[in-house]
């Protein structure tokens, strides 16, 4: 067969109709699942008209609210804790000499990336049970540890990889100048890795607010966070509320994404410069 | 004496720099050693303990953790069999992971190709459409497939809107809904390494192959896949490893009875009170991943050679 003029040496027969596909797949269930969610009927599959009815039932039911407040107090809480202790591990790790430990600090570091959720979440149901027993106290403070430490890696990954890509040679002139180690950090070394930080607490958010397996395991009774309530929901009564309530965490995860997306091309952006 | 001076100032700023350096590390250790480490050594500890009669663990040593995880003894003569149940489910987990993984494949590597022969200003926005799903809560993404599968969803209500079903097709709590879920939820996983190695693909290559007569077939056999090779490894064991130990889908679409790994280590610590068997099966998954890490990290050091 003679090659057509127009020859296009990258096409490969059938991916373009499969990447479409794929596309279309990664799309079409969560687009249905936010439709169903305006759905004015009590049905999950016939359409009945728009409404809003299940945020308002949503809105008022006490139970999403009290799930809703534990979320974000956890995943707020957890954020914090854990890009503080994140920033503090990149600065040893992101740049300077080697030492002895790094790469066991690594390990450390990346941990909860490598162990499967499940395994994390049994091991700290038998840990913390036992420190329930001993000392009484059954409060978030289980939650908020356990988020904290599964969130330091991805608070940690961005602002490790924005150090790697930073100038050292405007700390060095700080210095020069008779600045203090602080007066550098504080003035010199912090405003330019707050992008990083921005993308790293970000994503601890984020990780912290869709956290399922582990905080199912390790919540006391009553515990309910948004995730774990509608995990609940799906195995009893499934109404549109469950839908409702799923969008708009579904909307607020697509704005953090977003925003990291333009966040972090800024900063490739900058470093092009 | 003077020679030494600076010499011993230089010790003293060393030692102060290690000092320094730990402090740093110490509360991202104290935390991780707390909540991450810590109670993995509890684990293993307790995988050699006797089950407690309502839960938790007698301090005795024992196997029979261990022996638990692909046998059972007899309740009235204590001799072992095979636990065709705990093996059956053991397959069914690596038998899913590697579909999975296949699916994946097949479908990422001709998005990721299509994604890296885009005009280079929109090849960021093509990512962006993998990535939003990725960070999307897996949890809502499971339930999207659920509303799709359901006996009462939106598949089977379309097939007979059409009238080429009476009744629904039983798609819930089957191996396929757990399978089309892995599929759904980490195909990302697969198209973001594979474009990282497509996006580095020197074209050039593709067009000396084509100028000597090869056909696209024998392009992309010869020279593209073996040129993604990393790409497809990376993709190909970040999706095998979160389906191995997946809990959520095989909870929710698989129900009760299509169990995976994940949910055999549930059982244990929940309805079957046996955390000394649920510890040494959850240190038989970790084993598991630890491995397929352990292949991928030798296949991307022999690539660097």
């Amino acid at each position: 067969m003679a090659k057509p003029k127009t020859f296009d040496t990258r096409r490969q027969a059938g991916f373009t109709a499969i990447a479409a596909f794929c596309f279309i797949v990664l799309y079409l269930p969560i687009v249905l699942m936010v439709i169903f969610s305006f759905n004015s009927g009590l049905a999950l599959t016939s359409w009945e008209g728009f409404s809003l009815s299940w945020y308002v039932t949503a809105w008022h039911n006490e139970v999403v609210q009290a799930a809703t407040i534990r979320s974000v107090i956890i995943a707020t809480v957890a954020t914090v804790v854990s890009t503080l202790v994140a920033v503090l591990a990149a600065l040893v790790m992101g740049r300077g000499k080697p030492f002895r430990g790094r790469s066991a600090m690594f390990a450390l570091i990346n941990q909860p990336l490598m162990v499967p959720e499940i395994v994390t979440a049994v091991s700290l149901l038998v840990v913390f049970a036992w420190v329930k027993t001993t000392t009484g106290y059954s409060g978030l403070g289980y939650l908020i540890l356990a988020h904290s430490a599964f969130c330091i890696p991805f608070a940690f990954m961005p602002v490790r990889a924005r150090l790697q890509g930073m100038d050292q040679t405007l700390e060095q002139a700080a210095a020069d100048l008779y600045a203090s180690s602080w007066q550098t950090f504080r003035r010199v070394t912090f405003p330019l890795l707050w992008p990083g930080v921005l993308a790293g607490a970000m994503l601890a958010f984020v990780t912290s607010l869709d956290d399922v397996v582990i905080t199912e395991f390790v919540k006391s009774a009553g515990q309910d966070t948004l995730p774990t309530y509608m995990l609940g929901q799906m195995r009893r009564n499934l109404t549109p509320e469950t839908n409702a309530i799923a969008t708009v965490l579904l909307v607020f995860s697509v704005v953090l994404v977003v925003a990291f997306f333009f966040v972090s091309r800024e900063n490739h952006a900058k470093a092009q410069l | 004496m003077a020679a030494t001076q600076p010499n011993t100032d230089l010790v003293a700023a060393n030692r102060r720099e290690t000092r320094n350096r730990w402090l740093l590390l110490l509360p991202a250790i104290v935390i991780l050693l707390a909540a991450a480490i810590g109670p993995l050594i509890v684990v293993v500890l307790y995988s050699f303990l006797v089950a407690g009669d309502y839960g938790g663990v007698v301090w005795h040593f024992s196997w029979d953790g261990w022996l638990g995880v692909f046998t059972t003894s007899d309740p009235f003569d204590g001799t072992l069999s095979l636990a065709d149940a705990h093996i059956s489910i053991l397959w069914r987990s690596v038998k899913l992971s590697a579909l999975t993984t296949l699916f994946c494949l097949i479908l990422g590597f001709p998005t990721a190709y299509f994604i890296a022969t885009r005009p280079v200003s929109q090849r960021d926005g093509w990512m962006l459409l993998i990535t939003i799903p990725f960070w999307t809560n897996l949890l809502i993404r499971t339930f999207a497939i659920m509303g799709l599968i359901r006996n009462e969803g939106l598949v089977n209500g379309f097939l007979e809107w059409l009238g080429i079903i009476d009744q629904p097709i039983q798609m819930m709590f089957t191996d396929f809904a757990i399978l089309l879920g892995m599929v759904y939820v980490y195909l990302p996983l697969m198209v973001l390494p594979l474009y990282a190695s497509m996006e580095r693909l020197n074209f050039s290559l593709i067009e000396a192959a084509y100028d000597l007569y090869a056909t696209p077939f024998r392009v992309l056999r010869r020279v593209i896949i073996p040129a993604v090779k990393p790409g497809v490894v990376a993709g190909s064991i970040l999706v095998f490893v979160p389906s191995l130990g997946a809990y959520v889908i095989p909870r929710i679409l698989g129900g009760g009875t299509q169990l995976m790994l994940g949910n055999l280590i549930e059982l244990q610590f929940g309805q079957a009170r046996n955390w000394p068997l649920g510890a040494a099966l959850s240190l038989t998954l970790l084993v598991m991943v630890t491995a397929a890490l352990i292949v991928y990290v030798r296949a991307s050091a022999n690539e660097g050679e």
